[in-house]
């Protein structure tokens, strides 16, 4: 595999040799590339504007038809518009044309990554110090970023999200190895099984799961409790409680963090798995010829060989709690002390109608992400570096 | 020594009785809700679910959510949404990945590793330059698909290139090159060779992809008018309003999870493959 790879890498073997321009494929290629842009650009746009266009009057069918067409434009449109400008660059004189074709290769992927995560980092640290409908720059410039540290909330909302930090990546690791580590012993077919029981969840949206867990939580004012957790804890002689509103420490939040956990393992559990079987048996077995229990053979033998997919595990899921939003939103909307920062930059958006200050909470939840950003990328070097 | 006497020798019993009792832990809170939703109203409200696993029956919570809420339309929109949202990114990523892979140009390192950093970057960033950008004081589409497919292909780009490029760079080199002995071009290469090959990795983000913008409720719901929303939008709306009970509820999450189970339960070894090469998407 390396060698394929050196290869991949190296510098293209291909005739360097120049060919001469040829005027006929540049102009065919430039004018039917640009036909060809044009007519998608001007597909989509219509899609949204004219939707009658493309209706037949039965919504059902209206809809069908647009999702078919815009199958149609997006992919047979990529394909003859890189076929137009696959035409144009080999008609480019033969230095130019090796020069440009890479380029020409990714625009359309880059200039959309360009377009929905590049520049908007940029506007929105612009917007960040501009009013509340991003018409004019606030005085101080960073009078935004002032009231979202003097909002009381804020600080609580911050709190919350390092509490969800520090306990749920954590947990779906242990979670997930200790399962990992059984399905392991188990026979062939009961490992497969049980991993698609456990892995199942993933399927399941956040808000799926916030129904499900919703109902476990559930809290009747009468005698009869219908949800699973307080019917466990009145039938060993406890009170029901209306359990998400109980902010005792973090309580709520807590129950919260615990359908994150639900959905989370049965990933963990895959990757740590695949991990544990590549730990090499001889390892293990000079580790048993000196005597040390199996237990010890497990912490120091095992765990050091699968550091690295124990920190893609933690970084994944790190980062998808990082701006956890559908579960607070739909279970609490932030209420009772559970808000966090993507659900406080909702509201803000959304209900005090302050772009502004919705922009400063996703700056600082940006700015948050870069340790993270780095740390991706330095793991990307040294990998490449290892191929 | 063989593999099948190792896994005899580890075989316990102890592993045994904590794995069933975790995997029944892991599935009462679906199985509640499967049984809840196909329970008589009075019946949800008057016991507990577990009392009523033998019945009796009913699909009328199933039929109420056709009825009493516009969970059908948004089953069909679902499909709209996450469909085209699916197959055109991975096209476009499919052409970038095969330049970053085999192709070699300045600022190539440099243009791939921007796409490793993006893919931390929380969509959030995103939404209110959007907003602006897509809303009335920019072009105006949002609350059309067309504003969410835009959305989903962005957000969906880096990490198709990403999976795309490591398994390209997989692929046998020798194939590639006799292509380009045989005069074949770029384009030719791409088409009838490269993106063939590297079907399992494209099913694997595929099934990612379709499922995250299946599942997504933000975006959806921030930039799709309601007659467009998406069953997760509409069964957080079932949740949101006060009035409509559990038999709703339960019955409506378990058609917006249907596809995603249908998917899973399908296609279990792509969807693992997707899932595990999706390690780190922002």
């Amino acid at each position: 595999m390396s060698a394929a790879t050196v290869a991949a890498s190296g510098p293209p073997t291909t005739d360097k040799a120049q060919t001469a321009a040829d005027p006929k494929r540049i102009l065919v290629g430039a004018v039917t590339m640009i036909a060809v842009g044009w007519f998608i650009g001007n597909g989509f746009l219509a899609l949204a504007y004219y939707p009658q266009w493309f209706a037949v009057g039965m919504p059902v069918f209206d809809k069908i038809i647009q999702a078919l067409l815009a199958m149609v434009l997006g992919i047979g449109g990529a394909v003859l518009f890189f076929y137009c400008m696959n035409v144009f660059v080999e008609g480019l004189p033969g230095r130019l044309g090796q020069f440009l074709m890479p380029y020409a290769w990714i625009l359309p992927g880059y200039f959309t990554i360009g377009l929905l995560l590049l520049y908007p980092a940029i506007q929105t640290v612009n917007y960040s110090l501009a009013n509340e409908d991003s018409t004019a720059y606030v005085t101080p410039i960073y009078k935004n970023f002032q009231d979202v540290f003097a909002d009381e909330g804020f600080t609580r909302t911050i709190g919350n999200n390092l509490l969800w930090l520090l306990i749920v990546p954590a947990t779906t690791v242990v979670i997930g190895l200790l399962v990992a580590v059984l399905a392991d012993r188990l026979s062939p077919k009961g490992e497969s099984i049980s991993k698609a029981m456990m892995f199942m969840p993933m399927a399941i949206s956040f808000v799926g799961a916030s129904t499900i867990w919703g109902f476990i939580y559930d809290y009747q004012s009468g005698d009869t409790q219908i949800g699973l957790l307080n019917a466990i804890v009145t039938a060993v002689g406890g009170e029901a409680q209306s359990w998400l509103t109980i902010d005792r420490f973090a309580l709520n939040s807590m129950l919260l963090m615990v359908i994150v956990v639900w959905l989370q393992v049965g990933y963990a559990m895959v990757l740590l798995s695949t991990a544990i079987k590549n730990v090499p048996e001889d390892t293990l077995e000079a580790a048993r010829i000196d005597g040390a229990s199996e237990l010890k053979i497990f912490f120091l033998v095992v765990i050091p060989q699968m550091k690295g997919t124990i920190i893609t595990v933690f970084v994944t899921v790190f980062i998808m709690v990082m701006k956890i939003f559908d579960i607070v939103y739909v279970m609490t909307n932030g209420n009772f002390k559970t808000n966090v920062i993507a659900n406080m930059f909702f509201q803000e958006l959304f209900v005090q109608r302050n772009a502004g200050k919705a922009s400063a909470i996703v700056v600082i939840l940006l700015i948050a992400v870069i340790p993270v950003l780095i740390y991706q990328v330095r793991h990307f070097k040294r990998e490449e570096a290892e191929r | 020594m063989s593999k099948v006497v190792d896994t005899e020798q580890k075989r316990s019993w102890v592993s045994i009785i904590v794995m069933v009792l975790l995997c029944i832990l892991w599935l009462i809170p679906t199985f509640g809700l499967l049984v809840t939703s196909f329970r008589n109203i009075d019946l949800i409200n008057g016991s507990g679910w577990w009392t009523g696993l033998l019945g009796p029956f009913t699909a009328e919570n199933y039929a109420g959510v056709f009825t009493k809420t516009d969970m059908g339309t948004s089953f069909i929109n679902s499909f709209a949404v996450a469909v085209p949202a699916t197959i055109i990114p991975i096209t476009l990523a499919a052409f970038a990945a095969y330049a970053f892979t085999f192709l070699d140009f300045k600022g190539r390192d440099f243009l791939f590793v921007t796409i490793v950093a993006v893919m931390v970057v929380p969509a959030q960033v995103a939404l209110q330059p959007m907003l602006d950008m897509l809303g009335p004081r920019g072009i105006n589409i949002s609350g059309q698909y067309v504003s969410v497919w835009l959305l989903h292909a962005g957000f969906g780009m880096p990490l198709a290139v990403y999976t795309l490029r490591n398994y390209m760079t997989t692929l046998p080199r020798s194939i590639i090159e006799s292509a380009k002995v045989d005069g074949a071009s770029h384009f030719q290469t791409f088409w009838k060779l490269v993106f063939p090959m590297s079907m399992p990795a494209i099913a694997g983000f595929a099934i990612l992809q379709f499922l995250w913008v299946w599942n997504d409720l933000l975006i959806a719901m921030m930039f799709l008018k309601p007659q467009n929303a998406t069953v997760i939008v509409s069964l957080a709306g079932i949740m949101g309003t006060q009035g409509q009970g559990w038999e709703l509820l339960t019955a409506g999450a378990f058609i917006s999870m249907l596809v995603p189970m249908a998917i899973f339960f399908g296609m279990q070894r792509f969807f693992v493959r997707g899932m595990t090469s999706g390690a780190v998407k922002g």
